[in-house]
């Protein structure tokens, strides 16, 4: 049975017969039409809700608009922006000094600090400043002046953020520093600088690489959270949406005026660290 | 125990100590030689119940160059880290130049200083670590007049200059502006010599400052070490290049279990060691 030689032979090299000129395959990628329905989906249940939220009327745009920048709402907004600003800055020196009290060699100190953070984070911040706000009960008088009138709502509000702040605070540059390798310590001291020197030069520069994502993250949380002074009456941006609202009872739309700022300023706030972020990572190899 | 200072081999002419300097011995010092530079008596050093040094003494001329060998775990590290009192001893004393380092003798009581002091201490001995341990947030140059400017209080101007001097030295004058991550190892820990330099200190500590190093840059960093050898720095380095030993050490010393186990001329401590201990090292590194 010799080969039968009039057949054809298996064309198994031959070539694909539509590729003209050369040998190297072109590589297909597979088709990801799973990738595609979910898009889609996701994009016309979206466009719908945008939709009703622009036909629905009860949202009231035209309200919105009106109050956007009126006086006092834009009093309100400046003071929600340095009530954060000041709690951001006392909070972070208070926590720095408690972050050094307990890497400190003092056994005193370390329980000190440790003892703050455990209380003031143990406590919800809303009952912390109610506290603040009726310790004249406890405190008739401070220094021979009445209490009423040393803490008024805004000096409370300050206080009672700012304790809070330095807690979280307290953690968080208490792990930055933690996170700096102890050969920088060591290098500095047998280069002979001293113990301030080396805090400031040395180690908290480093330490802003592991302090700057979380601070960033406190400092939003910090700009939303300051809407708990309203509470005390503070006219901060959410108390002075309220004020309108008790007045004209147009409670969405007012809701919609602050919610669009607190949203406009945490994004600046976003994008600002972006570039905080890339500052304190010069030196190291994800810095551009 | 008999300190090493007798007559060095003939092999090598030891490059004669420089004139001799400022060998003033204050009153409170223990020292007895007016050449020598570092004395080390009867120092002990615990960690908890591990006992890492057991009575190590040590005498290094000015001018001299002294390699310590022995195994990892020996106490070389602890015994640098004492001498500058980054470690504080538990028995025994140390003195630098003439002056007690960390403690100050008054009667037969040995007062700790306080750390102000220590730190002004620190500015005469330099310290080389086997990570280089180079401020990474800094250029080179800001790395270099960190501590004269702020330790010693110089000029920044005058500390500038200083530092492109000392760059130029270690053959880095055009990496002033870097951060010390752009460099290669060997070029960092020229950085970190450079740095200790700086100060213009009268002793320099170097505790491996080869072995993080890729083997082809272990030579760089070697020579720049040479060189300040034959400039007459005094220096104690902890090393196991035995070579680098052999070429510039005016004594070695072999440690083992936190105790020197034999000292003295590298002709005699490398080649013609008497120590079963220090025979059966050198076979398993050279
Ligand atoms: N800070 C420390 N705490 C506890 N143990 C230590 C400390 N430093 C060193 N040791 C121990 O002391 C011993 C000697 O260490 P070291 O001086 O670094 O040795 P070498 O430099 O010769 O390798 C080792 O067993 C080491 O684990
Ligand atoms: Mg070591």
């Amino acid at each position: 049975m010799s080969a039968q030689t009039d057949t054809p032979p298996p064309q198994l090299p031959a070539p694909p017969v539509d590729d003209a000129h050369d040998s190297v395959p072109r590589i297909v990628p597979v088709r990801r039409t799973g990738r595609w329905a979910a898009a889609v989906a996701v994009l016309v249940l979206l466009a719908g809700a945008l939709v009703s939220v622009i036909r629905n009327d009860a949202f009231q745009w035209g309200v919105v608009g009106d109050h956007l920048t009126t006086a006092s709402v834009l009093r309100g907004l400046g003071l929600t922006l340095w009530l954060t600003g000041l709690v951001m800055v006392l909070g972070f020196a208070l926590g720095t000094l408690l972050a050094v009290m307990r890497l400190s060699g003092n056994p005193i100190l370390q329980a000190v600090a440790w003892g703050y953070v455990w209380l003031f984070r143990s406590t919800p911040i809303l009952v912390q400043l109610l506290f603040w706000f009726n310790i004249g009960a406890l405190y008739p008088q401070i220094l021979g002046v009445d209490t009423v009138n040393l803490l008024g709502p805004v000096a409370v509000a300050v206080i009672g953020l700012t304790l809070h702040e330095a807690a979280y605070a307290a953690e968080v540059v208490r792990g930055g520093i933690l996170s700096v390798e102890h050969g920088q310590l060591e290098a500095a001291q047998s280069l002979g600088l001293g113990p301030w020197r080396r805090l400031r030069r040395i180690v908290l520069p480093q330490a802003m690489r592991s302090i700057v994502p979380p601070a960033g993250n406190m400092l939003i949380g910090t700009l939303k959270g300051t809407s708990i002074v309203s509470i005390i009456a503070v006219q901060d941006l959410l108390y002075s949406v309220q004020l309108v609202y008790h007045r004209t009872y147009e409670v969405i739309p007012l809701l919609l005026v602050a919610t669009l700022w607190y949203v406009a300023v945490t994004s600046l706030l976003s994008v600002g660290q972006h570039y905080v972020e890339r500052h304190y990572a010069r030196g190291t190899a994800d810095a551009r | 125990m008999s300190t090493p200072i007798d007559v060095p081999a003939p092999t090598e002419a030891p490059v004669d100590a420089p004139a001799a300097t400022e060998a003033t011995a204050p009153a409170d010092a223990p020292a007895s030689a007016t050449d020598v530079m570092v004395e080390i008596r009867s120092v002990h050093k615990s960690f908890g119940a591990l006992e890492v040094l057991r009575g190590i003494d040590l005498s290094v001329r000015a001018g001299e160059v002294t390699v310590v060998l022995g195994p990892s775990g020996s106490g070389k590290s602890t015994l640098l880290r004492t001498i500058n009192h980054l470690e504080k001893v538990d028995q025994g004393w140390i003195s630098v130049d003439g002056t007690l380092v960390g403690y100050r003798r008054s009667g037969n009581k040995l007062y700790e200083l306080r750390e102000r002091e220590v730190l002004r201490q620190r500015t005469r001995i330099g310290f080389v670590f086997q990570n280089f341990n180079l401020f990474p947030h800094l250029t080179v140059l800001e790395n270099i007049i960190e501590a004269p400017v702020a330790a010693l209080g110089r000029p920044r101007k005058e500390a500038v200059a200083a530092a492109e001097a000392l760059l130029a030295r270690v053959g880095l004058a055009d990496k002033s502006g870097a951060y010390p991550k752009q460099l290669s190892g060997g070029q960092q820990q020229r950085v970190a010599i450079a740095r200790a330099l700086a100060l213009e200190p009268k002793l320099l500590l170097f505790d491996e400052p080869t072995s993080a190093l890729d083997p082809e840059l272990v030579g760089e960093v070697l020579d720049v070490i040479k060189d300040l050898a034959h400039q007459g720095t005094t220096m104690i380095v902890v090393t196991h290049e035995i070579g680098f030993a052999r070429e510039v050490a005016d004594t070695v010393v072999f440690m083992d279990q936190g105790r020197i186990v034999e000292q003295g001329p590298p002709a005699d401590v490398l080649d013609r060691p008497v120590q079963e201990r220090t025979r059966a090292f050198l076979s398993k590194v050279l």
